[in-house]
Parts: structure tokens; sequence; C-alpha cells
């Protein structure tokens, strides 16, 4: 977080939480499935599916999905250019649990078959964290250059890509680790403070024991 | 970013440097980036500030109808110097309500610390501008003291209404506003501080009780309310009144309040406004 995020977004209104955030929210599950969508299902939680609709949080979302940016005066008309556009999208409801009251379930299908299942939230001034990518924890905020390597729970895996980040001089700002239980799925979410190539993604795709390598950058293009 | 306005006002003494130089260094060195960069950023920042303010149109209205056109009805009421509180302050009032009222109806804003409180650090800044001819840069500089203070709410507590109900939001607004109010009357760290905690104090327990969970009815009008009290807070902190609970204290009163709250008065537009028989008369229309 830094002053911009208190002053600022400069925004297409009415909320921060509901309306930025929910485009960014957008944004972020669309740079982490890096292909086109074919299909996007929206699980709307707490004050997100209280009030979600008079905030425009719904169309903020799809707007988002499509790559639009927080300020951009199309985002009131994202349900029409979603139709001209052939972009699927459904809403329903959902209840999870003890999440903030400002969070999303969207599931996403590219149009290569890849899946994608996040959880985010939206927790004021247009700041968002990403709580969950497949079902297993993450939290990062979408504002740096992010990796998520799931692995399977063994050892070496941390010590492959952080060997790899400093071959290729990034530095890591934040790093954490989850896993469903010893020997199991494991995830690791790293922040870094350069942009990491797309090639040592596929790099890293390859390695034996690592199941799915997922990047977000916040400076490329949907 | 700053946890701690005490931490602010000693780093003023220690390091001999402004309020706005001390979150400004800060800051610039956390993104890597030169003072003057950091600066020219702020500087564009404090002029789409502007251009909200100045894009007001009178007759608009919002999606729903429930707000907008009257910032001009205050507008006509002040030109005829039929307002009580008088020149300053009425143009503050009447400023808050073209920005908010530009917010609802789907008009570019600078969210600050949020869309919903959009309206009073410029209704308050920008009348300052106009009132004393404030030179642009020590404007930006205000709104670096308007920064770190939100910082610090933000790290010690939250500016999310669904968090922290109104208080959060309105609340935190004005005491960001009220600080930079004091630092451009050339108030000391002290006074600045103590400006935005008598703000904020002012605002606790402010429920966020959106009629049809729009940011619209009570929020526009509690835009006007929030930079009112940074005025008054300010000027009380210039004449040397003080805060008897530490400022930073405050913001963590203001996170325990916002904890304490119902779900239903934090931006769920279950309670408060929102559930009285008008407020839910104009949901089930909308709806």
């Amino acid at each position: 977080m830094n002053l911009f995020d208190v002053i600022g977004p400069i925004m297409v209104g009415p909320s921060s939480s509901h309306t930025a955030g929910a485009v960014k929210i957008g944004n972020v599950c669309a740079k982490l499935l890096n292909e086109k969508i074919a299909r996007a299902d929206i699980f709307l939680h707490g004050s997100f599916l209280a009030t979600g609709k008079g905030h425009g949080t719904d169309k903020a979302l799809v707007a988002g999905l499509m790559g639009m940016k927080v300020d951009d005066p199309d985002i009131p008309h994202s349900f029409e250019i979603a139709k001209e556009q052939d972009f699927h999208y459904s809403f329903q409801g959902i209840d999870l649990g003890d999440a903030h009251p400002n969070s999303v379930k969207i599931t996403l299908e590219g149009i290569s078959g890849k899946h994608l299942d996040v959880v985010a939230c939206s927790v004021g001034g247009g700041r968002i964290t990403v709580c969950e990518i497949d079902g297993l924890s993450a939290n990062f905020s979408g504002d740096y250059p992010t990796l998520i390597v799931h692995n399977i729970d063994q050892p070496g895996h941390v010590a492959e890509v952080t060997s790899l980040l400093q071959h290729k001089s990034v530095n890591i700002a934040t790093m954490q680790l989850y896993r469903s239980g010893r020997g199991g799925n494991a995830v690791m979410v790293l922040e870094l403070d350069q942009e990491l190539p797309r090639e040592s993604i596929g790099w890293l795709e390859h390695l034996e024991g690592v199941v799915k390598v997922t990047y977000y950058s916040p400076m490329e293009e949907v | 970013m700053f946890h701690s306005l005490e931490e602010i006002k000693t780093r003023c003494v220690e390091d001999n440097k402004s309020f706005y130089e001390v979150i400004a260094l800060e800051d610039a060195k956390e993104q890597n980036c030169s003072l003057s960069e950091h600066f020219s950023h702020m500087k564009y920042f404090y002029g789409a500030m502007k251009d909200s303010d100045l894009q007001y149109q009178a007759n608009l209205k919002s999606h729903s109808g429930l707000v907008g056109t009257e910032a001009e009805k205050v507008r006509k009421r002040r030109t005829e110097n039929g307002l009580l509180c008088g020149e300053f302050t009425g143009l503050v009032m009447e400023k808050a309500l073209r920005v908010s009222e530009s917010n609802a109806c789907m008009k570019r804003i600078v969210a600050a610390p949020t869309a919903g409180s959009c309206g009073v650090v410029p209704a308050t800044l920008v009348s300052f501008q106009e009132t004393y001819n404030t030179s642009e840069a020590r404007m930006v500089e205000a709104l670096y003291v308007a920064a770190g203070i939100g910082g610090v709410i933000a790290s010690r507590a939250t500016l999310s209404g669904a968090e922290g109900g109104c208080q959060a939001e309105i609340g935190s607004a004005s005491a960001m506003a009220a600080g930079a109010l004091v630092y451009l009357m050339g108030g000391d760290a002290n006074q600045i501080i103590h400006g935005a905690a008598i703000a904020l104090k002012g605002l606790l327990g402010l429920a966020c009780d959106p009629v049809a969970g729009l940011v619209e009815v009570p929020c526009v009008k509690r835009n006007v309310i929030g930079a009112i009290n940074a005025v008054s807070s300010a000027d009380l902190a210039m004449s040397g009144v003080f805060s008897r609970i530490p400022p930073d204290e405050v913001i963590d009163a203001m996170k325990n309040i916002g904890r304490s709250m119902s779900p239903a008065i934090r931006e769920t537009g279950a309670g408060g406004l929102a559930a009285t028989p008008t407020g839910r008369k104009i949901a089930a229309k909308l709806i």
C-alpha cells in the first residue's frame, strides 16, 4: 500500500470498494488466467451480494474481466459490450463463511479449457486482496508482479524457485507458503519487485512436482 | 507508510523536516522514485480533484434520481449572501456536494480515501486555494499531509465502510482534510495530528446505512458534514485546542467501534436509514 492508494485511485464512481475494487478483481483474475476467457461464473458474497447491484459491482466485475481499467467511462455499459463481444458470464450468491464482507469467488474457463478458481476481496479504497487460488490460500494485492506456484509438498521446490529468481535478478518483496497437509498440495506466493520473463514460467512448469504455475503482471494488458 | 501519527510528528522534529516532507520522502523511498517524480504524480492527483469539482453539471441526476442538482441550490443561496455559515464554509459545503453528486452520477473522481467520501478533501482544499490564492505547490503539500494521515488510519484501522462503517470513510476523510487545513494555516506537526484527531472523534460511531445500498443517501450530504467538521476541527487545533485522547488512540478506538458495529450498519443496506419505512420503499422501487 502507498499514498496513492489513500489519495486515489482516480476512478469512475460510485464506490471505491464496490465499483473500482471490483474492476480490479476482474482485471487480476483475467491476467491470472492468461488466455481469452470463454466463460466466467461469478459468486457474490456478503455486502457484494447485498448491495452489489446498486453499486454496479456486477458491471464492474465484468468490465474488469474484459480488461477495462478503473477509470474507463465504459464501465457502466460493460454488459452491453460483453454481449457484443460474445463474452459469457453468470451471477449467483454464495456464503463464503468468515470471508471479508466484500468477497467474490470467480470461476474462469479459458478458450483452451484452462480452469481457474479465485476468491478475492475488496478491502477499501479500491485496494484488493486475492485470498484463494484453486482452493489453496494465497494473499496478495495485485500491486506487484506475483508468482504463484502449486507443487507437491516435498523438499527443494522453494530453492528451485528462488534460485531461478536470483538467476534472473528478480528481488522478492514478500513470500508466503501454504499447504493442505504434509506431503499434500502446497502453494508458494511471491510478490516481486521486477517482472519475471514468461519463459521462466514455462521452465518452472516443467519441473517435477510442480503442478501449476500462475503469474500476474500489473503491467501487461489483458 | 507510517503506522503512527506520533511517529510522523517525532520524525518532523528529529529530521527537522515539515510534515509533508516526512511523508513524501518515506513514500518516494518505498516506491523507489525521486521526490520530484513523486511530487508531480501527487500534483496530477490534485489536478484531478479540481477537475472533479469543475465537471459538475447542475442539471444532472443520478441513475436512481435520488441525488443531483443540490449543489446548485447552495450556490444560489451562497451568492445571495443567504447562508448563515458564512462565505468560506458555504463554499466548502457547495463543493462537497458538487464532487459527491458527480460521483453518484458515475463521473470521474479521486477516491480520497474512498469514492463515497470523495467530496471532503477537495471541498476543503480547493475552497482554501480559491479563497486564499494559495500556490499549487503548497496545495500539493497539503494533499500529502492528508494522504499521510489516511495512510496511518488505513494501517491501524480501516478505510472501508463495510469493515468500519461510515466513520471509516467520512470520518477518515474529515481527519485527513482537517490535518491538511492545519498545515495550510501554518500549524505545527502536533496541531496537524490533533486537528485530525478532533475531526475523527467527532464522527466516531457513524453508521454506514446507504438507502438501497447506493452511494447516494445519506452519503452525499455526509460529505458536507465531513468537510465542515474538518474546517471546525482545524480551527480548534489552530486555536490551541487539543484532543485529550492521543491521536493514534483515537484511530484505534475507531477500529474497535467498527468491529463492534452490527453488519446491518456496515454497508449492507440492511440497517439504519436504509431500514426506515421510506428507505425500504425507495429500495423496493429501485429493484
